[in-house]
């Protein structure tokens, strides 16, 4: 088996210290002992760098400036609308909130989120220990299956699944169309979508510890949610949040499915108040977006050093 | 490793067997086994009689499969495995890979505007409409009620015969029923009825036209329709069905209507060829979508046009938002930079944002007037009026929202390979590019591929991307169905909903050749890269 092995994520990522002196305190890098570096010097090796990532800050940074001077802006419309904020108000933030159901939109997004988080995390980690610990037929033509099958678009079927919703709706009205848990439900069909993930998390701990609990008497289950559970939380952490983002922005299928106002998501809510009027509702809209992608970019941040080795950890199992 | 397995002798001498011992369960996990098999098979059970009474044979077929699968998988101690596997694989069956098998069967049929309903159906409801009033034809008061949506249904009529003010008649399309149960009655009217919604005059009018396909049967050949949003009269039809003919006679003019094929749609028509109603019905068409999708010069244009452009938006973006984060990455990536966290919070920021929100605020940043990129950079582009501008901007906001993953990932692979490869590869005299390019970016290469394969897939069928930037446009007056950035997906959605009529069937035979080509071109890909070869 030629596998390259790939980070535990979190473990093999470089923390920055801070640095004692500049250009020192490195030595794998700098074998030779050296004092500070001209500035000519200094800016061939690490200046530009900083540079590049000056550049790429503001690359990365130009639209959500916009986004947050657009909220800011009472006029709110796209002509008035600059990078930089000229003028403070929260008129779009109040407006939303009194005018537009955005309470409604967002309560039910942290439904669905945390539903289909919840449900798709519990059964891609199932599914991820049963593929890393036991050894059965059709293992390996599972995994590459699930592969396959995930890179098609639930939205390709949407025709079909619209008809089926429709048919259970006609049975269980609390499940069809147009409500929250058929929509839910829809989602949770791609409760597998993380297995890749964990299961390369899974890989890198030790079967022997399974083991130990096992000759101590723990049964299978116990020694799922009280030893590797816990041990998971990294990559639960990066896939939950994966997850969330993927399905807070999901707006295809939500406007297929939730059609009554009050089954909006956000995704379908902001972007009807937009549809409305493109030019003049820009201001609210980017007061809402504000909302939605704070506590995200949030959760993100505290996150990330699991994130960079999370998703690599999944690239190179998977 | 070596050291765990010595001190423990299980693992040396039976290796195969490590697991044939565990701890048996407590008493509380058999409890929420036995609680939980109990649910499911209540549920099946709870549900059976609304299946069966509603006619949907699958689902009912299908709840007791799913509850027969879970009672065999937890009630025995057999295969371990499928106990993990068998909750998500459930799921993955009905929603994914049941409506996949559900598309491929509707691809073989005319589904869609005015070919929604099953043969039987249509013939009802067009004999339904004929229903004509006689003079001697018994009134009704109707009451127009629903246990669904007041918008589409199903709808149910509350009826009082305005010659017999105490009796009350239930009808709907299945038929008549005497003295439903929960009914109030004022003054010869029925004002509600349990678990019933009454619609009101504005939803009625709303809703006209289902309830003009509503006609009820009574027991003497004559149905009862509605007329206007408070009455309902009993007539005869002037339309005669007749089945072993399979024709319709008009029995006030003797015309004889006959099933004609016109297009791929089959109508009565009389000797003319003039149909008595523009409603067809669902028929199987076999091949014939394909066929469409393959010879039709309009669609066949389109189509490549569309595929070639997808091809090149999918691999645009994958190489773009690659390559601009790898060299993000490479550059930051020096231990000696100062402030690398801070640079990474803040790149990565276009991700955390959910997409809809970017792609909606990018496509203002497009307006000619008014929109930031030609404010910023002083053009006076029109990006949304020319396709090949279209598509610019259409592949610089995808690589903006994109960067930031391929950012993350480069990153992570090049702190996962050993820094002595790179030291050695110095000392042979390899530094700077020459390195880069023997050592570091083949080894990243490895770990990255399967990423950027998946990546591929992803955006081959990005909708969201085209749709909500774009729209798909911009259009020409010449060809109003295939827009200048349209990709195979967006081009499908709108011949599935679009304006011009819903054409699902011809929808669903598209989406199956896009899962088809995505399926292959994901394998061929994977061959490639021969990451499968490392599935362990």
């Amino acid at each position: 088996m030629t596998q390259v092995q790939g980070p535990p994520p979190g473990a093999t990522i470089v923390e920055d210290a801070p640095p004692t002196e500049a250009g020192g305190g490195r030595r794998r890098r700098d074998p030779a002992p050296r004092t500070k570096m001209p500035p000519g010097r200094w800016f061939r090796e690490i200046g530009w760098r900083h540079l590049v990532g000056v550049l790429a800050v503001v690359w990365a940074l130009f639209p959500v400036s916009y986004l947050v001077s657009a909220s800011l802006n009472p006029l709110g419309n796209v002509v008035t609308s600059t990078m930089i904020p000229r003028s403070f108000s929260l008129d779009n933030f109040t407006q939303l909130i009194d005018e537009q159901p955005f309470g409604t939109w967002y309560r039910n997004s942290i439904i669905v989120c945390i539903c289909v988080v919840f449900v798709q995390l519990l059964f891609s980690t199932f599914a991820a220990y049963a593929f890393s610990r036991f050894r059965f037929k059709g293992r390996r033509g599972g995994l590459l299956a699930l592969l396959l099958i995930q890179m098609f678009p639930q939205f390709l079927a949407a025709v079909a699944l619209y008809l089926m919703f429709t048919e259970i709706g006609e049975v269980i009205p609390a499940v069809g169309l147009d409500t929250l848990p058929g929509y839910i439900l829809m989602m949770c069909g791609g409760s597998l979508g993380q297995v890749w993930l964990i299961k390369g998390f899974f890989d890198s701990i030790p079967m022997s510890l399974d083991e130990a609990a096992m000759i101590d008497g723990a049964s299978h289950v116990q020694v799922f949610f009280r030893i590797i559970l816990p041990l998971l939380q990294p990559i639960l952490a990066v896939c939950g949040l994966l997850v969330f983002v993927g399905v807070m922005g999901e707006f295809l299928m939500a406007s297929i499915f939730l059609r009554d106002e009050g089954n909006k998501t956000l995704a379908t809510g902001l972007y009807g108040l937009i549809d409305a009027d493109r030019s003049n509702n820009l201001g609210v809209f980017a007061a809402g977006s504000i909302m939605t992608a704070i506590p995200v970019v949030l959760l993100f941040l505290y996150l990330q050093k699991f994130i960079v080795g999370g998703i690599t950890a999944g690239g190179v199992k998977g | 490793m070596a050291d765990l397995q010595t001190s423990d002798p299980s693992t040396d001498t039976e290796p195969r067997r490590r697991f044939t011992q565990p701890g048996r369960d407590g008493v509380p996990a058999l409890l929420v086994k036995v609680l939980f098999l109990g649910v499911v098979v209540g549920t099946a059970i709870a549900l059976s009689p609304a299946l069966v009474g509603n006619g949907s044979w699958f689902f009912l077929g299908a709840i007791w499969v799913v509850a027969a699968i879970l009672v065999a998988t937890y009630a025995t101690g057999r295969a371990l495995p499928a106990k993990y596997l068998v909750p998500g694989t459930l799921m993955l069956a009905l929603f994914v890979v049941y409506p996949i098998a559900l598309t491929a069967k509707t691809s073989f049929t005319n589904y869609g505007d005015g070919t929604r309903n099953d043969k039987q159906t249509t013939v009802d409801q067009i004999v339904g409409s004929s229903v004509t009033r006689s003079a001697d034809s018994p009134q009704y008061n109707l009451t127009v009620a629903t246990d669904g949506d007041p918008a589409s249904g199903p709808f149910t009529y509350f009826l009082v015969p305005q010659d017999d003010p105490e009796s009350v008649f239930e009808g709907t399309a299945d038929g008549l029923e005497e003295d439903p149960s929960g009914v109030t009655l004022d003054n010869g009217r029925v004002t509600a009825v349990d678990g019933y919604t009454i619609l009101n005059i504005k939803q009625i009018s709303a809703a006209s036209d289902a309830l003009d396909e509503i006609a009820v049967p009574t027991d003497d050949d004559t149905f009862i329709v509605r007329d206007g949003t408070s009455e309902a009269f009993e007539g005869a039809p002037t339309l005669v069905y007749d089945e072993d003919a399979d024709t319709i006679t008009d029995t006030t003019s003797d015309t004889v209507y006959t099933v004609a094929k016109q297009g791929d749609r089959e109508y009565f028509v009389d000797g003319d060829g003039t149909r008595i109603s523009d409603q067809s019905w669902t028929a199987n068409v076999g091949t014939r979508n394909y066929e469409r999708i393959a010879t039709d010069s309009q669609i066949r244009t389109d189509f490549a046009k569309i595929f070639v452009w997808n091809v090149v938006f999918a691999t645009l973006s994958v190489v773009g938002t690659f390559l601009l984060g790898l060299l993000f990455a490479i550059t930051l990536n020096d231990p000696r930079v100062r402030g690398q966290k801070i640079y990474r919070a803040l790149l990565i920021l276009p991700y955390a944002i959910p997409g809809f929100i970017s792609l909606l605020l990018w496509s203002s940043f497009y307006n000619r007037d008014f929109g930031l990129i030609n404010d910023l950079t002083g053009l006076d582009v029109n990006w949304f009026g020319g396709a090949t501008t279209a598509k610019i901007a259409v592949l610089i906001t995808n690589l903006w929202m994109g960067f930031p993953y391929m950012f993350l990932v480069s990153t992570g692979a090049l702190q996962a390979i050993p820094e002595d490869l790179r030291e050695a590869a110095t000392i042979d005299g390899a530094g700077g590019f020459a390195g880069f390019r023997r050592i570091t970016f083949p080894l990243l290469l490895v770990t990255v591929a399967p990423l950027l394969v998946a990546t591929f897939a992803f955006n081959f069928n990005n909708f969201g991307a085209i749709y909500l930037l774009t729209g798909g446009g911009p259009f020409t007056p010449e060809n109003p169905t295939a827009g200048g950035t349209d990709i195979l997906i967006s081009y499908l959605y709108r011949l599935a909903f679009g304006a011009g009529g819903v054409q699902i069937g011809f929808a669903s035979a598209v989406s199956v050749v896009l899962f088809v080509i995505t399926g292959v071109m994901a394998a061929l890909q994977f061959r490639a890269t021969r990451s499968l070869e490392d599935v362990n």
